[in-house]
């Protein structure tokens, strides 16, 4: 580690950086920051940084809440927007306890603790999330949303704002050395879509927050507003996060099998009976918000059956088709994960289920052949085929009963989860929506 | 910088990563036959031997560099700590020995050492490749003049490309000799990391790194070639 220190230490010298800003996210996945100043860098790596815990949501706990903040300096990147007083850059950290342990509220450190099982076992854990969002107007949440694309005034000028948007942001994200793959205007009015290039999931974690972070300023200083929520606008597409994974052992992809006419090893089909056994218990990580479960409906290109197929994107797990002789390309895309999740705790929750398969030798049920969403219930029922979660509350109750998740997530932040969340389910029950009014009122 | 001499050939894993990091060329040899006729035409920089394995041979190349009009400097031997009888009679064949296994600083800290006081060369502080110029001392890099804003990994692969122009390597290889642990990405984190860094080049500088089908990665072209 002392060279990576004594990097970061001269490079903040060498390009006169004012501001370090210390990384780390929350139970729910929202990014904390504090900013130290050079001088401190050092007590930083060595020390790590102190502060209370009980201020961040899932860190209290009743009897200690002082906790370490540690940077970690393989992380270190200047970042590409300047202030007045000179360049800042960032770290993300991992968060210990006093006495030097992994602090059990972190969410990276359980992303590392499950890569870290799966890598005693010879895998390494690639993936890839696509990420769809939308820009709107403003972000006021007492108002409509309104798309910047549909303005019926200027319509052509600010379809173009929405692309250039786009443009700036694919280059800072670049910038950051967060590599884009594809990026397009999706279905819906104002919603967009950048796919990110794979890497090892712990780096692609600390991308998937830098990214919300990144799209979000791009648009301010555009004078507009970003949104990782699931499903803003009713009737329309709402946001995904559809991720692609594939397990490597060294320089081979575990997934693949030339001689299977799937093209998938033994490895890959119980990787998906994993998820697909799974998933339900999941799901309450990888959809976190009340709101999740408005995109989680029949009629949009979002899962809301438990099953897996090639070509069909009704599928909660698709199988991409690759081309010839491109084996290390071989991957599984799981469908049912928003933007609005904790990209740490949602890949250790993918990857322990895959995994769960893998260990326990499961047997992949037969694929999917056709649209499950035109399927009668009973068609369905004959098939054998299971809803997802529909709601958070059924969610919750799936994921309380999952000695996988608990074990995954670590005691600590599976109960601080399923108490915030259950309070957040009792606060939008007691809630009179506009809909009950708008359809109950003038009847009863 | 001209290479340092290495002995054996194939030079121990942990050396040759030491080396690296610390910013050393350098090139193995087989024998005292090999060390004189792999001589560069500048001559070696000086002479890392290793004698815990094999020391009949490594003594015989630390005589055949030493004993010349003017014997080749700074030379470092490594010997294992059962061997320290040996150096006995044998002052005149190097300049500073380390003890096997050896801590990567402390080999960085003898050589610089040896460097800088038997005035040959010093450490080389710059890796330059047409409009890129690493700094080693101050680990910055910056192409046309403008600064590359790399993390510590980017710059570590960049700075082992660079000093091998022209150089195919393999991911294993590069994994192992740039990252020298297990990494969460496996062999793919080359990859993803080359990507990072043409994209961090910029559009005109990205073909610096060549993908090699099938084989790996190669940076620019060899001085000698062309």
């Amino acid at each position: 580690m002392e060279r990576q220190q004594d990097y970061v230490l001269r490079t903040v010298e060498e390009r006169g950086v004012r501001l370090v800003r210390l990384w780390f996210t929350d139970v729910l996945g929202q990014l904390k920051s504090f900013a130290i100043s050079p001088a401190e860098l050092e007590t930083a790596f060595d020390e790590g940084m102190h502060f209370d815990g009980s201020a961040i949501d899932g860190f209290s706990r009743v009897q200690e809440s002082d906790v370490l903040a540690r940077p970690d300096p393989n992380s270190f990147e200047l970042l590409p927007w300047s202030s007045e007083d000179g360049n800042s850059a960032r770290m993300f950290c991992d968060i210990e306890s006093p006495d030097g342990s992994p602090f059990e509220g972190d969410s990276r450190q359980v992303l590392r603790r499950n890569l870290d099982r799966a890598h005693d076992r010879g895998y390494s854990f690639l993936c890839a999330p696509e990420m769809e969002f939308f820009y709107f107007a403003d972000g006021n949440p007492n108002t409509a949303p309104e798309p910047l694309d549909t303005a019926s005034y200027f319509d052509l000028t600010t379809a173009d704002v929405a692309g250039n948007i786009r443009q700036r942001t694919i280059h800072m994200l670049e910038a950051m050395g967060i590599p884009v793959e594809y990026s397009f205007h999706e279905d819906s009015a104002s919603q967009h879509e950048i796919d990110l290039r794979y890497t090892d999931a712990l780096s692609m974690a600390d991308n998937v927050m830098t990214f919300r972070l990144v799209v979000r300023e791009i648009a301010m200083e555009h004078g507009a507003y970003a949104t990782f929520m699931p499903k803003p606008l009713a009737g329309q597409q709402g946001s995904g996060m559809h991720t692609h994974l594939s397990l490597f052992e060294g320089d081979t992809n575990a997934f693949y099998d030339a001689d299977d006419p799937y093209k998938l090893s033994t490895v890959g089909k119980s990787f998906i009976a994993g998820l697909i056994r799974h998933a339900p218990e999941i799901t309450a990580v990888t959809n976190q918000l009340v709101n999740s479960y408005k995109r989680l409906i029949i009629g949009y290109e979002a899962p809301v059956f438990v099953s897996w197929a090639r070509n069909n994107r009704s599928a909660l797990v698709r199988i991409p088709v690759t081309k010839p002789g491109k084996a290390s390309s071989t991957r599984i895309e799981y469908r049912s994960p928003d933007p609005a999740c904790n990209p740490y705790l949602a890949f250790s929750v993918i990857l322990a289920a895959g995994m769960a398969g893998v260990e326990g030798g499961y047997e992949l049920p037969p694929e999917a052949a056709t649209n499950v969403f035109e399927m009668t219930d009973q068609e369905r029922k004959a098939a054998g085929l299971r809803a997802l979660p529909q709601s958070l509350a059924e969610a919750l109750d799936e994921m309380e009963h999952s000695e996988l998740v608990a074990e995954t997530l670590g005691e600590h932040i599976f109960e601080w989860f399923l108490r915030n969340k259950r309070s957040e389910w009792a606060d939008y029950k007691s809630h009179v929506s506009q809909f009950e009014l708008s359809r109950y009122l003038p009847n009863w | 910088m001209e290479p340092l001499l290495l002995f054996p050939d194939p030079a121990p894993p942990e050396l040759a990563q030491a080396l690296d990091l610390g910013g050393y060329p350098w090139k193995p040899v087989t024998d005292d036959r090999a060390a004189e006729r792999q001589e560069p035409p500048d001559g070696w920089a000086g002479a890392v031997v290793c004698a815990d394995v094999d020391p009949e041979t490594a003594f015989a190349v630390c005589r055949t560099i030493r004993k010349r009009d003017v014997p080749l400097e700074p030379l470092l031997l490594l010997i294992s700590g059962t061997q320290l009888g040996e150096l006995e009679l044998r002052d005149d064949l190097f300049d500073d020995f380390l003890l096997t296994p050896f801590h990567p600083r402390e080999l960085e800290a003898r050589l610089k050492h040896l460097f800088w006081r038997t005035g040959r060369g010093t450490r080389p502080e710059l890796i330059e490749y047409r409009d890129l110029v690493l700094n080693l001392e101050t680990y910055q890099a910056a192409i046309s003049g403008r600064p590359l804003d790399l993390t510590y990994m980017e710059y570590e692969l960049l700075k082992f490309l660079a000093a091998h122009p022209g150089k195919v390597f393999t991911r294993e290889t590069l994994l192992s000799r740039v990252w020298g642990y297990d990494y969460y990405g496996g062999a793919r984190t080359v990859d993803v990391h080359v990507r990072r860094l043409r994209a961090k080049l910029g559009e005109e500088h990205a073909n610096l790194i060549q993908t090699v089908r099938s084989v790996g990665y190669s940076f620019g072209q060899s001085r000698w070639s062309s």
